[in-house]
């Protein structure tokens, strides 16, 4: 057995922003090795980000200490702060802000997820309803999808992997893009004879796990919905008694689907007819255990929003809500028979005020739960509507992850206060007046999660070694921050033991149940909602609304008449982003076992595309937008489209402190000019990208 | 007596080199050297979908191993209760024969000692009744450490398998 010395703390990984369940070995105060917590996963299975985090705990390339600037915004010259120095500055700047133009004037931001109700009490407390998340550069579009058609965001509902028979993936690189437990539940069922169905503008290591391939120009993958919906409801396929009990405005899906047949489809996406019939059939036969998967990266084009509702309503004619195999409800504490966890953010008292993003009153189909962050460069420029002073930046770094980032940082240089709470040096940290070292999740604990599903837990990261610099973990820099702008009663705790008893209070559990698995399970049997008499759809009307009240009540139409995406212009090609299995955005590119296995991007391009443009595999090409250039390898492959570049995501990172990742591969994100824009479904279109590709000119030099 | 050989399903396998980065921190090996590797061959165009082959390429622990034969300073060994190939770091001198010997590429160079470094199956968590990291850590479970025998009957069976599914429709 293992040294004595050695002990195992369960946790939650930060690897990504998946957070799987993971082991954590420790031997002398050290990290040894992560793993999978085998109690959730069935297996010490982790991926490569998630095991590679022992780098991070040892790296002397991230933020070692507080660090207040000593020169213009973005120099780079920093000096080291203490504590007390760099939270006094925060503190002092926000209330002359608070004072001076209201509580409204600051803004928050995160990444998102569950781990945030921290945040969200914090900017509360302050009298600020603005808080928003990185949804808008990634799953805006779906939530706000669910959310007009089912009342509710898309994670109220959960995808039944390991029972399905039949998916769908509409770009959603499962394989890649991966999230541990999820893609191990796919490959078994896949083992047990699921069938995939895969569209994507480019071949990834999805597409060669799929039994049917449709490589698409961007944006048809709407059409080819169209018509499954077309044969479906033409052939009478769908679940008659689930669309009975819970659909509404089957009439007007059937006038509207009429010219949407799948020869009409086959012009459209290069589908023939009879695949798309095949499929529908496949579908109907394979239903209910059916997944027709959203993907989570889908700030696409400007119509990615008909796109999504087209996916659930093909879910909904199936029947696969709470359909084993299908989409399941995620239970929470009160179904298992606990009162709920207790809620820093339910504490301060509500605040009245519009939001500086207008979502509420301009954008009144959109959720403030995401927000609009593209905004917020605009409202800081116009003080529209009204004067934006101070932005907290905390953990999430919207120069990488929005479009534009020159457009967003023109915002954030009129600021009188900007601070990024970081692990690693990002750019919007770079840009920032005091970085807060957060500690790395192996060195923190975090407040206690509901984790839902038909069987709903309690999850917890857990310190499991020492700081090793001088950093803090999140309860402890609110709660100082806090205690600072006199809102300190919010946080009735002085010790991360006091912060998760309170949670826990009302549910009669405590910090210790989590010894023994690493969570806590709040039942022992999966939940199931009736699916005739109780699915808790929250619409108006309490059912799946296809003609949403929501859309209707705000003059957009549930059903318009279906566009073809707009090809590029002439010498242009889209570009497309994605993910790879080794890295996430652009966290961990200066990870070392992580920056070894990919240091760089390169450039897709379609091979009859680069025989015109004189170009072959290797070439050091120049991607430009208008006068936003980037330079990087080019890779020649026939799977892509023609009309598509790709590249993948997060490369070109532009703070020098960073040496293994400064300057690798090109930066995706400069070259998606006028991009920070509100589309129908709050997300910024990031597809809509047009570049032009040529040859370097041969004195410059590659970035990798 | 060569007891133990890494199996890999190649369609669990998704090239995610989760195997490679939980190597690397176990065994604590420096950029640049490898225990094991994940090879992508394709994607390869077809009948139907372009595939891709992602092929586990650890050290084969060779009964007769070349690299062994070639180390003059007895560096190289195999363990005599298992068949596990190892290098003594020690004894190492940093001459290469090993590299130069194994048809397969297995032991690898490390710039930071100056000495061969190569996949010992982890043989301190065999001993200790666990499975080598790249096993334990796999993602989707597509490797698994089983004897020989038990590896060629699970070609077998996943042969057969495909083979009557392929020819049958029932």
């Amino acid at each position: 057995m293992a040294d004595s010395s050695t002990k195992r703390v369960f946790s939650i990984c930060a690897g990504c922003t998946v957070r799987c369940p993971i082991e954590v070995e420790v031997e002398s105060g050290a990290v040894k090795h992560i793993w999978g917590n085998p109690h959730l996963l069935g297996g010490r299975y982790a991926c490569a980000r998630g095991a590679a985090q022992k780098a991070t705990y040892s790296d002397s390339e991230r933020v070692q200490h507080p660090m207040i600037r000593d020169g213009e915004r973005g120099s780079g010259r920093w000096r080291k702060a203490t504590w007390d120095e760099a939270l006094d500055y925060v503190a002092n700047k926000l209330k002359v802000i608070v004072e001076k133009y209201g509580g409204e004037s600051v803004v928050l931001g995160d990444r998102g997820g569950p781990v945030t109700d921290l945040h969200k009490a914090f900017i509360k407390a302050l009298g600020s309803p603005n808080y928003f998340n990185h949804h808008a550069s990634c799953s805006s579009s779906v939530h706000n999808a669910h959310n007009a058609m089912a009342g509710q965001r898309r994670n109220t509902v959960a995808y039944d992997w390991k029972n399905c028979k039949y998916c769908i993936l509409y770009a959603r690189n499962i394989v890649e893009s991966l999230a541990t437990k999820e893609v191990k539940d796919f490959i078994d069922a896949r083992e047990n004879g699921m069938k995939v169905v895969y569209t994507d503008a480019r071949w990834t290591y999805t597409a060669a796990k799929s039994d049917r391939f449709f490589m698409l120009r961007p944006g048809t993958d709407y059409a080819f919905n169209l018509a499954l919906i077309n044969v479906i409801v033409k052939e009478e396929l769908y679940d008659k008694e689930f669309v009975n009990n819970w659909v509404l405005g089957m009439k007007e899906l059937v006038a509207f689907i009429e010219p949407y047949t799948p020869e009409w489809a086959e012009k459209e996406t290069g589908i023939s007819a009879r695949e798309i019939k095949e499929v529908a059939h496949d579908l109907a036969e394979a239903a209910p255990a059916v997944i027709l998967n959203q993907g989570w990266m889908t700030a696409r084009g400007e119509d990615d929003y008909y796109l999504r509702r087209s996916i659930y309503i093909l879910d909904a004619l199936l029947g696969a809500y709470e359909a084993k195999g299908g989409l399941l409800f995620n239970k929470n504490e009160t179904h298992c028979g606990y009162k709920p966890l207790r809620k820093f953010a339910a504490l301060p008292p509500k605040v009245d005020k519009k939001r500086f993003d207008g979502i509420g009153w301009k954008y009144k189909h959109l959720s403030a739960d995401y927000g609009l962050g593209q905004m917020l460069p605009y409202a800081i420029l116009n003080e529209d509507p009204y004067p934006v002073k101070a932005f907290i930046c905390y953990r999430f770094d919207p120069l990488s992850a929005f479009p534009d980032p020159e457009a967003f940082k023109a915002g954030l240089m009129k600021l009188d206060l900007l601070v990024s709470v970081d692990i690693n040096y990002s750019h919007t940290a770079w840009v920032s007046d005091v970085i807060l070292p957060e500690s790395m999740f192996l060195e923190r604990t975090d407040p206690v999660i509901v984790k839902g599903g038909p069987k709903p837990a309690l999850w917890l990261r857990r310190q499991a070694v020492e700081p090793r610099y001088d950093s803090r973990p999140k309860w402890w820099i609110i709660k100082q921050l806090a205690e600072r702008m006199g809102i300190g009663q919010y946080f009735p705790y002085d010790t991360a033991e006091e912060m998760i008893a309170w949670q826990l209070q009302d549910m009669g559990l405590s910090l210790s149940d989590f010894d023994e698995k690493g969570y806590v399970a709040l039942t022992k049997e999966p939940i199931l909602f009736d699916r005739k008499q109780s699915l808790p759809f929250k619409t108006p009307s309490k059912k799946l609304e296809l003609v949403s009240t929501m859309l209707e009540d705000n003059g957009i139409p549930s059903f318009p008449a279906y566009e073809s995406p707009k090809s590029p212009p002439g010498g242009h090609y889209r570009l497309i982003t994605g993910k790879v299995a080794v890295h996430t955005q652009g966290t961990s590119l200066n990870n070392i076992y992580l920056n070894e296995l990919q240091p760089a991007n390169k450039l897709w391009i379609n091979k009859g595309e680069a025989e015109k443009l004189g170009l072959k595999a290797g070439d050091l090409v120049e991607v430009s937008n208008g006068d936003a250039v980037e330079r990087g390898k080019l890779a020649v492959t026939e799977f892509i489209h023609p009309e598509v570049v790709y590249t993948l995501h997060g490369f070109g990172r532009q703070v020098p402190l960073q040496t293994r990742a400064y300057k690798k591969g090109m930066r995706d994100n400069t070259l998606m000019k006028g991009l920070l824009r509100v589309t129908i479904g709050g997300n910024c279109p990031i597809g809509d990208c047009f570049v032009k590709v040529r040859k370097a000119s041969t004195d410059e030099k590659a970035k990798d | 007596m060569s007891n133990y050989y890494i199996y890999q399903d190649m369609k669990r396998c998704i090239g995610c080199q989760a195997c490679e980065v939980h190597c690397k921190t176990k065994n604590d090996v420096q950029v640049g050297p490898t225990l094991c590797k994940i090879v992508g061959v394709g994607p390869r165009a077809g009948n139907g979908v372009p595939r891709i082959n992602f092929v586990f390429m650890p050290c084969f622990h060779c009964e007769v191993p070349w690299c062994v034969s070639a180390c003059p300073t007895g560096a190289m060994q195999k363990r005599p209760k298992d068949g596990i190939v190892f290098v003594e770091a020690a004894k190492c001198i940093g001459c290469k024969d090993c590299i130069t010997a194994c048809p397969w590429g297995a032991p690898q160079w490390d710039p930071t000692t100056g000495r061969a470094i190569k996949c010992d199956l982890c043989k301190d968590r065999l001993d200790e009744g666990l499975e080598p990291a790249c096993v334990t850590g796999c993602t989707t479970a597509a490797l698994k450490l089983i004897s020989p025998g038990e590896s060629t009957r699970l070609r077998r069976e996943a042969f057969a398998k495909a083979l009557v599914e392929k020819r049958f429709k029932f």
